[in-house]
């Protein structure tokens, strides 16, 4: 089995009285696209912000390929090969597709402190957001504006402007939130063909395609990580199913 | 140039190809101010030059705010500390003895930047109102600084015996100095250009769009906008150092955060966020204050209405009200060549 | 010496109410409202300028007062209708425009009315007097005394408010989280008119109260404008606490601030020298304490938003 690529020892963050994350301990290793899953409020997206950078950590350390990060800023995360994409969509909806996916190349490629350069030759983020473009499937819209794509184009582009950072680790927050089933089975199809290349940690809430795409899943509960294994050894957990897939079940035949 | 199917040329309009002028723009604008003075001077009307002089001033103050506030989105309530500053390094110079514009205004800017870092440090930590308040709260230090020090001159601040000298120029004529304000404020023109059609100005632009997503994508976006904010500190200190020579003198008033708001004024009138916009800006403002302050004592109640009126009608100042008026009229708005465009030519040739 | 700290540090009471009035209103303004609004001063320059009308007209200092306070806040009222309201739901680029514009009206449209003169208000006889607070060491002005009378009982009346009725609960509700407060069904709109009334009714309150003291002038309304932005800034915007906390805090370094660094200057620098650098340094270190409170807490001392 291939090596671990991300390792979370005993993170902690406070809001005041609030203990979100609660001595966090979690592995991921390298090439799987691993599943966070746990009921509303049990601290994922706070940890996915921590693990991002936009959320500094109380205690506990984070590792990147061996490397401690817990304290670095966003951009050298980012530069390190860490980059996460948003559950409420936060693009540029003023510019074009391109641009969009232009600004996410030029933050990989520097030069934002050339405060001279005149910007004649744009061929080197012209190519990183075409292939980006390519692999999104957005090669057809890329002189639109933004803001009147659909929702699920956006949601496609939302994956595009992290992926365009070209990270060894993809931090998803619920790609398919808020798409209709043809789109969110499209965001599906998209997230297996990036597993090539990236490690995915996946927060989503549509559990079909958790477990149809997660090689390992980590189901969170009140900050912490109850139990961690493949698609089979999640379900059968009694753990897990008191904890939480009990409750979905519930919530689904009370529905 | 390169063509490039990005953004393919005015397609479509974004934040990153509006308000950028093209060379012909730029080489007209520069003809017609350069011309200007010579007709004034033809029919001897000096009033006129030494307004020219003031109106390139004041635009050079309101775009290097420009800068900050319209493509940074950083509200600043304080420039006039810069400006202030500029003007009290070149009239503390000349009061002791030092004229030599080598000297003073490379000092008057880099004092002004160097304000603008350690200002931009403690206040770019904070968002929204507070950001507002606190560059309030620091121009307020510097107003009272120069009421209070003698060495500043208090209440009636400081006046210059002569203007600041320049090897080989005179610059005690109206005629002299308009070039010398002309040339100086032209370079930094140049300097803002390329620094807002750089990536650099890209990346500032899309900071005021989606701060968290520049984060998110790799952007030290605390370090841009700091950035941002000492060049647009420096460059109003310029546009201080040349103020301070236009009237031979400065006084505490320039600190005020009147003065401020006037310049956040100009900004909005011009069109925040375009690159004419501080220009266009200050001469309305200046040209609007002559022609009414000649009929009324009342400017300001005319002015104040005014700025009522655009804020109800036209938030984003003058430009977008042309962009509306050619909108009502059918027409697509005018666009000026652009910085991802295939060519900077096809703007200018509708 | 004592005395005249004692003094200085009642001076400093007095003054740091009178802000609390000014703050009051604009927090509660910028934290439900979401609104920076610059002209706040303005209605304090006219409430001033009308207690100094009614005095002139019916030569009678407390009607002269509660009319002030009545046409003030109606001011408020038509403004809170006609603009800020709408304003409410722009840029903060648009807010600051827009009332700025609204100060340049405010101060020309007064000097056409009452001309660029100061006017004065005669304090009422009966308060013209000092009280003998220790026996032949210590006078104060009952004037003074009778303006942090008023200054406590407000800070008193506007606690109860805010803390024990339901307007005051919608008050804080609005302030602490606006789009919580529309879907809890608050009407919101109201609210708003009411909250500008007070605020207009609080600021000519502190401008008649203060006419008796200072010139009413055009333009005074922008230099306590500063001090009370700085009070609310550093006791947290929203927060009614912060902004009383803020403004004795402002009050006394500002007063209790002027005497010490005269003094202390005096040592150093001729007395001339030292009298204007004093207030001078005085008010500068106000404006340091906001930056270093911003520096440390980004968000205030008592911050109202979680």
């Amino acid at each position: 089995m291939s090596h671990v690529i991300l390792e979370v020892d005993n993170l902690v963050k406070r809001f005041g009285g609030l203990v979100a994350t609660d001595h966090c301990t979690l592995e991921v290793k390298a090439g799987e696209i691993h599943a966070l899953i746990g009921p509303n409020g049990a601290g994922k997206t706070t940890l996915l912000a921590q693990l991002s950078g936009e959320l500094a950590s109380d205690s506990g350390r984070i590792l990147f390929e061996g490397k401690d990060i817990t304290a670095l800023p966003i951009h050298q995360r980012v530069a390190a090969g860490i980059a996460r994409s948003y559950q409420i969509t936060t693009l540029f909806p003023k510019l074009t597709v391109l641009e969009n996916l232009a600004l996410s190349v030029q933050a990989r490629t520097g030069h934002s402190f050339d405060f001279l350069g005149t910007v004649t030759d744009e061929t080197d983020l012209l190519d990183g957001a075409l292939e980006t473009a390519e692999r999104i499937g957005l090669t057809d819209v890329l002189n639109t504006i933004v803001a009147t794509l659909s929702h699920g184009r956006q949601r496609q582009l939302e994956l595009g402007m992290a992926i365009a950072c070209k990270p060894r680790l993809l931090l998803l927050d619920e790609p398919m939130a808020g798409t209709d089933p043809e789109e969110s089975q499209r965001m599906g199809d998209l997230l297996n063909t990036l597993r090539e290349d990236h490690t995915i940690v996946l927060v989503e809430h549509d559990m079909d395609a958790v477990f149809r795409l997660a090689d390992r899943i980590s189901v969170l509960v009140s900050g912490r990580v109850i139990s961690s294994g493949t698609a089979d050894q999640i379900r059968n957990d009694p753990l897990v199913i008191g904890a939480y897939l009990g409750e979905e079940e519930s919530d689904k035949s009370g529905a | 140039m390169n063509p490039t199917p990005f953004n393919t040329a005015g397609a479509v309009q974004t934040p990153f190809t509006q308000g950028l002028p093209g060379p012909w723009t730029a080489i007209l604008v520069a003809v017609a101010l350069a011309i200007y003075p010579l007709i004034m001077s033809s029919l001897g009307q000096d009033f006129y030059i030494n307004l020219g002089s003031r109106v390139l001033i004041f635009a050079l103050a309101a775009s290097a705010l420009n800068l900050a506030l319209g493509y940074g989105g950083m509200i600043s309530l304080g420039h006039a500390a810069f400006l202030g500053i500029g003007g009290y390094v070149v009239a503390v110079l000349a009061n002791n003895g030092v004229y030599g514009a080598w000297l003073s205004f490379p000092l008057a800017i880099g004092m002004a930047a160097a304000t603008a870092a350690l200002i931009g440090v403690v206040s770019l930590r904070t968002k929204g109102v507070y950001f507002i308040m606190i560059t309030l709260a620091f121009a307020q230090v510097f107003y009272y600084l120069a009421i209070s020090l003698p060495d500043f001159g208090g209440d009636d601040g400081l006046q210059m015996s002569a203007r600041s000298t320049v090897p080989g120029l005179d610059l005690s004529s109206a005629l002299s100095f308009y070039f010398f304000v002309f040339f100086t404020a032209g370079l930094a023109f140049v300097l803002l250009y390329r620094l807002v059609a750089s990536r650099f100005g890209r990346a500032i632009v899309a900071i005021r769009e989606n701060e968290r997503r520049m984060a998110a994508i790799g952007y030290p976006v605390m370090r841009l906008k700091l950035a941002a904010f000492t060049l647009s500190g420096g460059l109003c200190g310029l546009a201080g150092a040349l103020l301070a020579n236009a009237s031979t003198s400065i006084t505490p008033h320039t600190l005020t955060w009147h003065q401020s708001g006037l310049l956040i004024v100009m900004v909005i009138l011009g069109g925040s966020g375009y690159f004419w916009g501080g220009l266009t800006g200050a001469a309305v403002y200046l040209l609007l204050e002559e022609t009414i302050a000649d009929h009324t004592e009342h400017w300001n109640l005319v002015l104040g209405a005014l700025l009522l009126f655009i804020v109800m009608a036209a938030p984003n100042g003058v430009m977008s009200l042309r962009q509306q008026l050619a909108k009502l009229l059918g027409r697509k708005p005018e666009s000026d060549a652009t910085p991802l465009a295939v060519t900077a030519n096809e703007g200018e040739a509708k | 010496m004592t005395y005249l700290i004692i003094e200085q540090l009642l001076n400093g009471l007095q003054y740091g109410l009178m802000l609390f009035l000014l703050a009051a209103g604009l927090t509660l303004v910028f934290g439900i409202m979401d609104l920076i609004n610059l002209a706040h001063g303005s209605l304090y320059m006219i409430g001033a300028f009308l207690a100094a009308a009614f005095y002139q007209a019916i030569g009678s200092f407390f009607p002269a007062l509660l009319l002030a306070i009545v046409f003030t806040a109606l001011i408020g009222i038509i403004l809170e209708r006609l603009l800020y309201r709408h304003l409410q739901r722009m840029s903060h680029l648009s807010q600051v425009l827009a009332t700025f514009a609204l100060i340049l009206i405010a101060n020309e449209t007064v000097k056409i009315i009452f001309g660029a003169q100061p006017l004065m208000i005669g304090m009422p006889a009966s308060l013209s007097g000092a009280i003998e607070i220790v026996p032949d060491e210590l006078y104060y002005p009952s004037y003074r005394l009778l303006i942090i009378v008023v200054g406590l009982a407000v800070a008193l009346g506007l606690y109860l408010l805010v803390n024990r009725t339901r307007i005051g609960m919608w008050m804080r509700a609005g302030a602490s989280n606006p789009d919580m407060t529309a879907v809890m069904g608050v009407r919101i709109k109201p609210l708003f008119t009411f909250v500008f009334a007070l605020g207009a009714a609080l600021c000519a309150l502190a401008g008649a109260l203060l006419g008796p003291l200072l010139a009413v002038s055009v333009g005074m309304g922008e230099s306590i404008l500063i001090p009370a932005f700085e009070v609310i800034v550093i006791g947290g915007i929203g927060s009614m606490r912060g902004a009383l906390v803020g403004s004795l805090l402002v009050g006394m370094i500002d007063t209790v601030g002027k005497l010490i660094l005269t003094l202390g200057l005096r040592t150093v620098f001729d007395s001339a020298t030292a009298s204007t650098l004093g207030p001078t340094l005085a008010s500068m270190s106000v404006s340091l304490l906001m930056v270093a409170v911003l520096y440390f807490r980004p968000t205030g001392l008592f911050p109202a938003r979680g």
